[in-house]
C-alpha cells in the first residue's frame, strides 16, 4: 500500500481497521442503555459496583480514589492481578485507566458515556492489553472464554441489564443452579 | 417436579428434575395448569434448531397459577395467568417500541454470543427454545420460573373462562394475528395462507377480521383444510392441485394480494427443490427447506406483501430475490410481540370474535408427553393441537 499515506482515512473507529496492526490486542465494544450518562457514569465509577456485572472479577480492592487492585479470573482456574490507576476522569463522560508497573497483564483502556438523546446513552469500552504468551495466549484465553473482548462484550450486556431492568438475566431455574453455573465458571 | 425434557432427535422424556425457585426480584413461580405442544416444538424434536442441550425442559405455550412472586413482581399468589413465550424486560428500547420479541435484556449475556455470530445481533429470549434463545426451562412441566413477571403474564380475572379459551394467547393466537397484520390487509383483498397448522388457521380467522374478502388456505391434510373452510376460506390441497396454477386462476391472473407463509423450515411435499433441500439439510449444506418460500414469493402479486410467521433458523438456497425485487414485493417477518397483542386478543375472545378452542383435538396428561410428541409428529391430520395437563387428566377434570 505505497499510496496509503495519500488516502484520507475513513470515519470508522480505528479499532475496526483492517490494516493497522497494534502491538497490543485492541478492541472496542459499544452498547446503548436507556439511562442518562450521569447515572451510568456514577454507577461505574464506584468500584464496589463493578463485581455486580464484571463477571471475570475474582476480587477488587479499592486503594484510594484513583487506584484499585484487580484480581481477574484467567484460563485454567488461575487468576491474574494488577493495580489499576485512573489516568483521566471526566465526570458524566469518561474514565481512562492504565495498569501500574508489574502488572500480570499490562493493560489500559477507556470507558465513555455519550448522550444518545431519546435512546439514553452509548457506553463504549476500549481495551488494549499485552496478551500473556502473545497470540497463543490470546487463543487459549478465547478457548476458555476469558478473552478480554468477549468478557467486555458480556460485561456491557450485564451492565445494560442491571441498569435497564434492575437485575441480571439468568436461565438458572433456582438459586442452587445459579450457584452451580457461577461455580462452573471459576 | 416432573417435566418433559429434550434428549436428542426424536427423544423426549418425562422426568423428575429440580424444582424452580425465585432467583431474581422480578421472577414469579407458576404452577402449570395447561401447556400445549407447538408446531415449532417439532423443529426441536426433529433436531433442526441448534444449541439444544440434553435435559432442556421443553414448552413455551403455558398458563397456570402463581404460587410465589419475587419482591419486584406485580403478581400475587393465587392469580391465574397466561405466560407469553417471549421473555421481555419491558424497559429496553425495543420493548418501549412494543417490539417485545426484540427485547435486549431477557437473554443471559453468555448466551447472546451464538446469536450474534449466526444472525448478526443476538436473539431475544424465549421459554424452552434452545440456548441461543437463552436456554430457559420451558412450560411442559409442573412448575416454571417466569422472569420479568411484572411485564409478561396476563392475569385472567374471570375464573369462569376455561384454560383452553385463553391458553393460546401465549403464542399461536397472537402469532396468527401478527401474521395477518404483517400482510397489510386492505378491504377487498385476497389472502393466501400456506400451512393450516395452528398459526395458519388463526391467521385465516384474523385475515377475515381485518377485512379480507377472500382467504385461500393451502395444505395437504384434509382435516386441517376442513377447519380452514369452516372459517370461510377456500382451500387448495397441494397433493391434488398445482398451487401456482390454482392461485393464478382463482385470482384472475393477478396473484394473491398478500401471502402468508405459516409453514417455516420443515415444508412437506415431494417437490424436486424440497427433496434437494432435505438432502442439503441432512448433509449440513443448508438448514432450511425453502419450497414454500419460493412458491409464496412467485405467486404473490406485483406490489403485494409476504408475511412470514413460519420459523426459519439459518440459511436458504435459491431464495427468489429476483422475483421479490422485480415485483416490488414487501416481506415482513419476525417472532411475535406477544405482550403487545395479548390484551386486545383476550378482549376479542371474551367478545366471541375469535374462536380459540376449535383447534384442540387431544388432551393428555403431562406424563404422556413423549407419546404426544410422537403423535404430533406422525399424525398431523388427526392431531391438530395437543394440550397437556400436569398431574394427569383425572386431576384436570
Amino acid at each position: 500500500m505505497a499510496h496509503q499515506d495519500e488516502l484520507v482515512r475513513d470515519d470508522a473507529p480505528i479499532t475496526s481497521s483492517k490494516s493497522i496492526d497494534p502491538d497490543w490486542a485492541l478492541s472496542a465494544e459499544a452498547v446503548t442503555i436507556a439511562r442518562a450518562p450521569d447515572e451510568l457514569y456514577a454507577f461505574w465509577r464506584d468500584v464496589n459496583n463493578l463485581p455486580k456485572f464484571v463477571e471475570s472479577l475474582a476480587d477488587i480492592e479499592k486503594i484510594d480514589e484513583q487506584r484499585s487492585r484487580w484480581t481477574v479470573k484467567a484460563p485454567g482456574g488461575k487468576t491474574v492481578s494488577w493495580e489499576s490507576i485512573i489516568t483521566n476522569d471526566l465526570p458524566g463522560q469518561a474514565i481512562s485507566w492504565q495498569s501500574a508497573e508489574g502488572a500480570d497483564v499490562p493493560n489500559r483502556g477507556k470507558v465513555e458515556f455519550r448522550d444518545a438523546g431519546q435512546r439514553g446513552s452509548v457506553v463504549r469500552v476500549v481495551i488494549a492489553y499485552d496478551p500473556p504468551a502473545g497470540v497463543v495466549g490470546k487463543l487459549v484465553a478465547k478457548m476458555f472464554q476469558r478473552e478480554p473482548r468477549i468478557q467486555s462484550r458480556r460485561d456491557l450486556r450485564r451492565f445494560k441489564q442491571l441498569m435497564e431492568t434492575g437485575e441480571i438475566a439468568t436461565n438458572a431455574r433456582n438459586p442452587k443452579m445459579l450457584a452451580e453455573q457461577e461455580g462452573d465458571d471459576q | 417436579m416432573k417435566a418433559i425434557t429434550w434428549q436428542g432427535k426424536h427423544d423426549v422424556r418425562f422426568e423428575t428434575v429440580d424444582d424452580p425457585a425465585i432467583v431474581n426480584p422480578r421472577d414469579a413461580i407458576i404452577r402449570v395448569t395447561s401447556t400445549a405442544i407447538c408446531g415449532s416444538d417439532l423443529h426441536l424434536y426433529d433436531g433442526y434448531i441448534p444449541t439444544m442441550v440434553k435435559g432442556d425442559i421443553l414448552g413455551h405455550e403455558f398458563m397456570g397459577e402463581v404460587v410465589e412472586a419475587g419482591p419486584a413482581s406485580t403478581l400475587k399468589p393465587g392469580q391465574r395467568v397466561v405466560v407469553p413465550f417471549t421473555i421481555s424486560c419491558g424497559g429496553c428500547y425495543h420493548c418501549s417500541k412494543s417490539q417485545y420479541a426484540g427485547c435486549d435484556n431477557g437473554n443471559p449475556a453468555d448466551k447472546q454470543d451464538i446469536g450474534r455470530e449466526l444472525l448478526g445481533i443476538p436473539m431475544s429470549a424465549a421459554f424452552g427454545f434452545s440456548h441461543m434463545a437463552g436456554g430457559y426451562s420451558g412450560g411442559q412441566a409442573e412448575f416454571v420460573r417466569v422472569p420479568f413477571s411484572d411485564v409478561g403474564p396476563l392475569v385472567i380475572p374471570d375464573d369462569s373462562i376455561d384454560d383452553e379459551k385463553v391458553l393460546f394467547l401465549s403464542d399461536i393466537l397472537p402469532t396468527g394475528w401478527m401474521a395477518a397484520e404483517n400482510a397489510g390487509i386492505e378491504p377487498g383483498d385476497t389472502i393466501a395462507v400456506w400451512g393450516c397448522g395452528p398459526v395458519g388457521l388463526f391467521a385465516v380467522q384474523c385475515a377475515f377480521l381485518m377485512g379480507a374478502e377472500r382467504v385461500i388456505a393451502i395444505d395437504h391434510f384434509a382435516k386441517r383444510l376442513e377447519l380452514a373452510r369452516s372459517f370461510g376460506a377456500e382451500t387448495v390441497n397441494y397433493e391434488e392441485s398445482k398451487v401456482y396454477e390454482a392461485l393464478m386462476d382463482m385470482t384472475g391472473g393477478i396473484g394473491p394480494d398478500a401471502c402468508i407463509d405459516a409453514v417455516g423450515m420443515e415444508a412437506h411435499g415431494a417437490f424436486v427443490d424440497n427433496i434437494l433441500d432435505q438432502i442439503k439439510v441432512s448433509t449440513f449444506l443448508g438448514t432450511d427447506r425453502a419450497h414454500v418460500v419460493r412458491q409464496v414469493i412467485l405467486a404473490c402479486r406485483k406490489g403485494g406483501r409476504v408475511s412470514m410467521p413460519g420459523v426459519y433458523g439459518g440459511f436458504m438456497d435459491k431464495f427468489p430475490i429476483g422475483a421479490l425485487m422485480q415485483k416490488g414485493v414487501t416481506l415482513r417477518t419476525g417472532q411475535t410481540h406477544v405482550q403487545k397483542y395479548m390484551r386486545p386478543l383476550y378482549a376479542a375472545i371474551a367478545e366471541g370474535k375469535v374462536d380459540s378452542t376449535f383447534l384442540i383435538s387431544h388432551r393428555m396428561g403431562l406424563e404422556e408427553g413423549p407419546q404426544a410428541y410422537q403423535k404430533w409428529h406422525d399424525e398431523q391430520d388427526r392431531y391438530t393441537k395437543i394440550v397437556l395437563k400436569p398431574g394427569g387428566m383425572k386431576q384436570a377434570a
